[in-house]
C-alpha cells in the first residue's frame, strides 16, 4: 500500500507583499516521483524550495500553513533546519559543483555532518558515485577539480553530493534544463534508478520528461494547484481545462 | 514590398557619406584613447627611470648589502644604512596587518552575508568616508589621542611602531573590506545554497565554501591594504617619533622609508639627495614586488 511522506496543508507562501502560493494542499507518495508542472512564475519552484526550508534564505519571505514530513511538521518552532537539511536534498537547475576536487564534493556532506575518517569517507564517496551513474567516469580522477566535469556529469555529481549524507527525499529544481540530450537521458535513467529508495519531487519546464519520469503530477497555475492526479491519468485525462490547455500547448 | 525596398536604397545613398564620417570619428576617438594610455605608461616609466637613475649609483657605491644591512645612518658623514628605517616600515606595517586583516576579513563577511540590507548601506557608506579622510588627519588624531595614550597607559615614548601600527590599520580598512566583501560577494548563490541545502550551518558554508572561493580575493585585498600601509607617510611621520635607531620593542620610536625621504628631502643635496632617491627606490621594488604577488595570486583563480 502507498503511504504518504509529505503531507502539504494550506501553504500560503508570501514574498514581501506578493503572494506566490495560495492554499496549497498536496499529499506526496514516498519513493515515488512527483513532478510539478506549470509555465514559469506559477509557484512551483517555491513550492518545491518550501519543502526544505529553503524559501526562508530570500529576504522577506513568510510561509504559513504546514508541511508535514513523517509526521512531523517542519515549520514548527524548534525544527532542526540543518537536520531537516539533510534529509531532504535539494538539485539546482544550474550544475554547481563546488570549486574543489570531485572526492572532496561528495566528502563534503559526510564531513559536515562529523565524519571524518578517510576510511569512511572513502567508502561514502564511492557508493554515492555509484549511486549517481557517475563513478565508472570519474574514478581514475577523484582528486581533479569538479569544474572540469561537463555539465551533465557536474549534475550527477550535485546528485552524489546529495546522496551522500542519506536523503530519503531529494527535490529536483529543472535538473535537467541546462543539459543536453544525452546527458538527460542519462539523468532520467538515474531518476528512475532512484525511485525505489528515494521519494522525488521534481520541477520541470519538459511535459514529455514529466510524463517520461513521474508517477505523480502537479499542475500549478499562478500559485493555485490547479490538479493532482497519477501522472497517466493527468497528460491523458486531465480533470480541469486549464491543465487540459497547458499540456496541449495552448498557453504557457 | 516595394517600400521596404524603396526605404533600403534611400537608407544607402544616406549612409554613404555618414559612414565615411563615423569612420573617421571612430578613427580619432581610437587614437585619443591609445595616446592617452601611452601617456600613463609613459609616466610609469619615466619615474621609474628617474628614481633609479638618481638612485642605483649610490646604493652601488655603498654596495646593496651596506645600503640595506647597515645601522648608521648619518648623512653629512656620508654613512648611508637604512636597515633601521627598513625595519621601520616593516614594524609598523604587520602591526597593521596583524589587526586591520582580522578585523576587515570580519566586517567584509558580516556586509557581504549577515548584515541586513540597510545597516550594510549605512556601514559601507562610513567606509568609503573612513577612505575619504586626509592621511594627514590621521595623523593628527594618532599625536593628539592615540601617541597620549600610549605614553600615559602603556609606556614608553608614546610616539612608537604601536602608533603607527594602529593609524594604519584603521587606514588600510576600506582597502580591505572593499575588496574582499566584493570577493565574497561574487561567489556564485548556487554554492551557498547548495552548502546549506547539504545541512551545513551558516559558519561551515562561510569558512568551508565561501572563503576558499574567494580567496584569490582575499589575498588581493590583503597585499593591497599592505602596499598602502608600506607607502603611507604623512599619518606614520606624525605617530611614530621618527629615530634612526633599532628599535628594542613596539613601544619604541622608529623611522620609516617614506618618513626618511619627506623628512629630509627639502634640505638634503648631493649624496645626502642620492641616498634619498634610493631610499625611495628600495620603496618603489617593495611596492613593485607586491603587485606583482598580487597578479600571480588573481591568475591563480584561472
Amino acid at each position: 500500500m502507498d503511504s504518504v511522506k509529505v503531507r502539504v496543508k494550506d501553504l500560503d507562501v508570501y514574498y514581501q507583499k506578493f503572494q506566490a502560493l495560495h492554499k496549497v494542499n498536496v499529499d506526496i507518495e514516498e519513493n515515488k516521483v512527483t513532478a510539478l508542472i506549470g509555465p514559469s512564475g506559477c509557484g512551483k519552484s517555491t513550492f518545491l524550495r518550501s519543502l526544505n526550508r529553503l524559501n526562508e534564505l530570500i529576504e522577506g519571505t513568510i510561509t504559513e500553513g504546514m508541511v508535514i514530513i513523517d509526521g512531523v511538521n517542519i515549520y514548527d518552532y524548534g525544527t532542526d533546519v540543518v537536520q531537516l537539511r539533510k534529509k531532504v536534498g535539494i538539485v539546482f537547475q544550474k550544475p554547481s559543483a563546488f570549486p574543489m576536487s570531485i572526492y572532496e564534493n561528495v566528502a563534503y556532506g559526510p564531513r559536515i555532518h562529523g565524519i571524518n575518517k578517510k576510511i569512511e569517507l572513502d567508502e561514502i564517496v564511492e557508493r554515492s558515485l555509484r549511486q549517481a551513474n557517475l563513478w565508472d567516469e570519474v574514478k581514475d580522477r577523484l582528486k581533479s577539480s569538479a569544474l572540469r566535469l561537463s555539465g551533465g556529469q557536474q549534475q550527477r555529481l550535485v546528485i552524489a553530493r546529495v546522496l551522500s549524507v542519506n536523503p530519503e527525499i531529494i527535490l529536483m529544481d529543472e535538473p535537467a534544463s541546462a543539459l543536453d540530450p544525452i546527458s538527460t537521458a542519462k539523468l532520467e535513467d538515474l531518476i528512475a534508478e532512484l525511485k525505489g529508495n528515494y521519494t522525488i519531487v521534481i520541477v520541470t519546464h519538459n511535459m514529455q520528461q514529466a510524463a517520461r519520469v513521474s508517477d505523480y503530477t502537479a499542475f500549478f497555475l499562478n500559485g493555485h494547484l490547479i490538479e493532482f492526479q497519477p501522472t497517466a491519468r493527468l497528460f491523458v485525462n486531465p480533470r480541469d481545462k486549464r491543465t487540459e490547455d497547458y499540456i496541449t500547448g495552448r498557453f504557457g | 514590398m516595394t517600400t521596404r525596398v524603396a526605404s533600403l536604397g534611400s537608407y544607402n545613398q544616406h549612409g554613404k557619406r555618414g559612414f565615411a564620417i563615423r569612420l573617421r570619428k571612430e578613427a580619432a576617438v581610437e587614437r585619443l584613447l591609445l595616446l592617452s594610455a601611452l601617456v600613463s605608461t609613459l609616466a610609469i616609466i619615466l619615474i621609474i627611470l628617474f628614481i633609479c637613475s638618481k638612485g642605483v649609483p649610490l646604493i652601488a657605491r655603498v654596495g646593496l648589502g651596506g645600503f640595506l644591512f647597515s645601522n648608521t645612518w648619518n648623512p653629512l658623514a656620508g654613512q648611508f644604512g637604512i636597515a633601521t628605517m627598513v625595519v621601520g616600515s616593516l614594524a609598523v606595517t604587520f602591526g597593521a596587518l596583524a589587526w586591520g586583516v582580522p578585523l576587515g576579513m570580519i566586517l567584509a563577511i558580516f556586509l557581504a552575508e549577515l548584515a541586513p540590507p540597510r545597516v550594510a548601506a549605512v556601514m559601507n557608506s562610513m567606509i568609503e568616508l573612513l577612505a575619504g579622510i586626509p592621511s594627514v588627519v590621521y595623523g593628527f588624531f594618532g599625536l593628539v589621542v592615540i601617541v597620549p595614550f600610549i605614553r600615559v597607559h602603556i609606556g614608553g615614548p608614546g610616539f612608537s611602531i604601536l602608533a603607527g601600527a594602529i593609524i594604519l590599520g584603521i587606514m588600510i580598512l576600506p582597502t580591505i573590506v572593499n575588496i574582499a566583501r566584493d570577493a565574497i560577494k561574487a561567489v556564485p548563490r548556487e554554492y551557498k545554497e547548495g552548502s546549506l541545502a547539504l545541512g551545513a550551518t551558516n559558519w561551515q558554508t562561510v569558512t568551508r565554501i565561501i572563503l576558499p572561493t574567494a580567496r584569490p580575493g582575499i589575498i588581493a585585498a590583503i597585499v593591497l591594504g599592505m602596499g598602502r600601509a608600506v607607502g603611507e607617510t604623512m599619518a606614520v611621520v606624525l605617530v611614530t617619533g621618527n629615530v634612526t635607531r633599532m628599535p628594542d620593542s613596539i613601544l619604541a620610536p622608529v623611522r620609516t622609508m617614506t618618513s626618511n625621504v619627506v623628512l629630509e628631502m627639502g634640505y638634503a643635496s648631493g649624496e645626502h639627495q642620492m641616498a634619498l632617491f634610493a631610499t625611495g627606490t628600495v620603496l618603489f621594488m617593495f611596492i613593485l614586488g607586491l603587485n606583482l604577488a598580487v597578479t600571480a595570486s588573481m591568475k591563480a583563480r584561472d
